[in-house]
């Protein structure tokens, strides 16, 4: 029988996208929460280039980084919902806008969260900017992967839950209803889908922690 | 346009163009490449690419996808009946992909930097971090190629273009810097690969010839800084 095991964080998106996937397949795995400063032996081994979660052993073979776990875990399981499109076009859309997510999109907050004054307002601006992009994406539909929850939502949980906490900490608003109404539905309907509000960690839990990460550097 | 007509906006120093043109000639896909003038962009890039504003975008009848490494991809499973450029093995396109992500968001910021960078300690760290970095690409090489002449076997795939794209701008990096980045004693497997895949006839007449980009390197360094400066 096939041996899925996961490591990762209860905190942490990316460990959440790749349970998410799992549990959209069906697929039954072996949850083991990792001490980030105390990092296991089977997680550095598994990830010696990186050594950071989530990683996924299948059958003893590790894969790391989220967006590419996804993508073996679309392939390999073939039964079930798809998380990428079928079509060519629609699957290198896809993988554009998530990488847009992890990669442009991330940079331009953590810029703004890591400046102050003038700078920040700079910063905040272009988020918004980009942010505009992802409005336009969704126009006509309900999610990035159309009636149903796919590769670009699930790459949205760190979007859609986590940025929101982070921007209430630092006291920032970067989504207005008005100005960027078809993010604002999405993150509604994805927040609240059941198969999405069960995975969630608890938002106090999270505020938290954070909060204690935020006064750390101040 | 004809609804199969396909166009790539490149430019001949790109490593990542580069990557697109390798990917259409495997395939053997009859292409018109739209050279883009960078400094300034043109409105056709602007207007195909308004997130990045960066080339490659291949269009593609009405399609217009950008992103080096998510149009390889493209290609790969468009025109499916040419060789094969992912694996076939889902643990094998894992690998493939995660390497791919390695050398763009850890390795290649650390060649990129070399163009700019003035201070000598920091020069050297980062000249540090590239051979390390080789090194490891070095042992992967090991994995994937089998005893093979490529990281996808017998022919070119995914992480040979990822990693190959970058050989031109490698050795002008050492003449610039009278430094051996990818040598024969450090990595020897990776030395034999960079010859065999700058050989390969569907990467060849593609590759800048080297005293070029040179010569081309002398004024893009200081456009990059100033680039750099402003984005700050």
């Amino acid at each position: 029988m096939a041996e899925v095991k996961l490591l990762g964080t209860w905190g942490s998106p990316f460990s959440l996208r790749v349970e998410m996937a799992l549990k959209l397949k069906g697929i039954e795995y072996e949850y083991v929460e990792e001490d980030l400063s105390n990092k296991s032996s089977l997680l550095l081994e598994s990830n010696p280039v990186h050594k950071k979660i989530p990683v996924l052993l299948h059958n003893g073979k590790p894969i790391a980084e989220s967006l590419v776990i996804l993508e073996y875990i679309d392939e390999t399981w073939q039964n079930g919902p798809s998380i990428l499109p079928k079509n060519p076009y629609d699957r290198a859309m896809a993988r554009f806008w998530a990488k847009f997510l992890d990669d442009t999109l991330a940079e331009a907050f953590r810029k703004t969260f890591a400046s102050a004054g003038d700078e920040q307002v700079k910063a905040k601006e272009q988020v918004q900017e980009l942010l505009k992009f992802l409005d336009n994406e969704l126009k006509g539909k309900k999610f990035f992967g159309g009636e149903s929850i796919g590769f670009v939502d699930i790459a949205g949980n760190a979007l859609a839950y986590w940025m929101e906490i982070f921007a209430e900490l630092a006291g920032i608003e970067f989504i207005a209803t008005d100005k960027l109404p078809h993010l604002c539905a999405w993150m509604e309907v994805y927040l609240n889908s059941s198969f999405v509000k069960e995975h969630l960690p608890d938002r106090e839990k999270l505020v938290d922690s954070f909060r204690a990460r935020f006064q750390k550097t101040g | 346009m004809a609804s199969n007509e396909v166009k790539l906006l490149s430019s001949w120093i790109s490593p990542y163009v580069l990557r697109a043109k390798i990917a259409l000639n495997i395939k053997r896909v009859e292409f018109e490449s739209i050279p883009e003038t960078l400094f300034p962009k043109s409105d056709l890039l602007l207007k195909s690419n308004p997130v990045h504003k960066k080339i490659p975008v291949l269009i593609h009848g009405d399609r217009i996808i950008c992103e080096s490494l998510v149009i390889v991809q493209y290609i790969d499973e468009v025109w499916a009946s040419g060789p094969g450029i992912l694996p076939s093995d889902p643990y094998d396109r894992a690998i493939a992909r995660f390497w791919a992500a390695y050398i763009d968001d850890k390795w290649f910021p650390n060649v990129r930097a070399l163009l700019v960078i003035e201070e000598d300690e920091a020069k050297k760290a980062t000249l540090e971090q590239i051979t390390e970095g080789l090194v490891l690409l070095e042992e992967t090489f090991t994995k994937c190629s089998k005893g093979k002449k490529f990281f996808g076997g017998d022919n070119i795939g995914y992480l040979d273009i990822a990693l190959g794209c970058f050989l031109a701008w490698l050795r002008v990096l050492e003449r610039i810097t009278d430094v051996i980045l990818l040598g024969e004693t450090k990595t020897p497997l990776l030395f034999k690969w960079a010859l065999d895949f700058s050989s390969e006839p569907v990467v060849q007449p593609d590759m800048p010839d080297i005293d070029k980009l040179h010569e081309y390197s002398k004024g893009f360094s200081q456009r990059l800084k100033a680039f750099d400066k402003k984005k700050k």
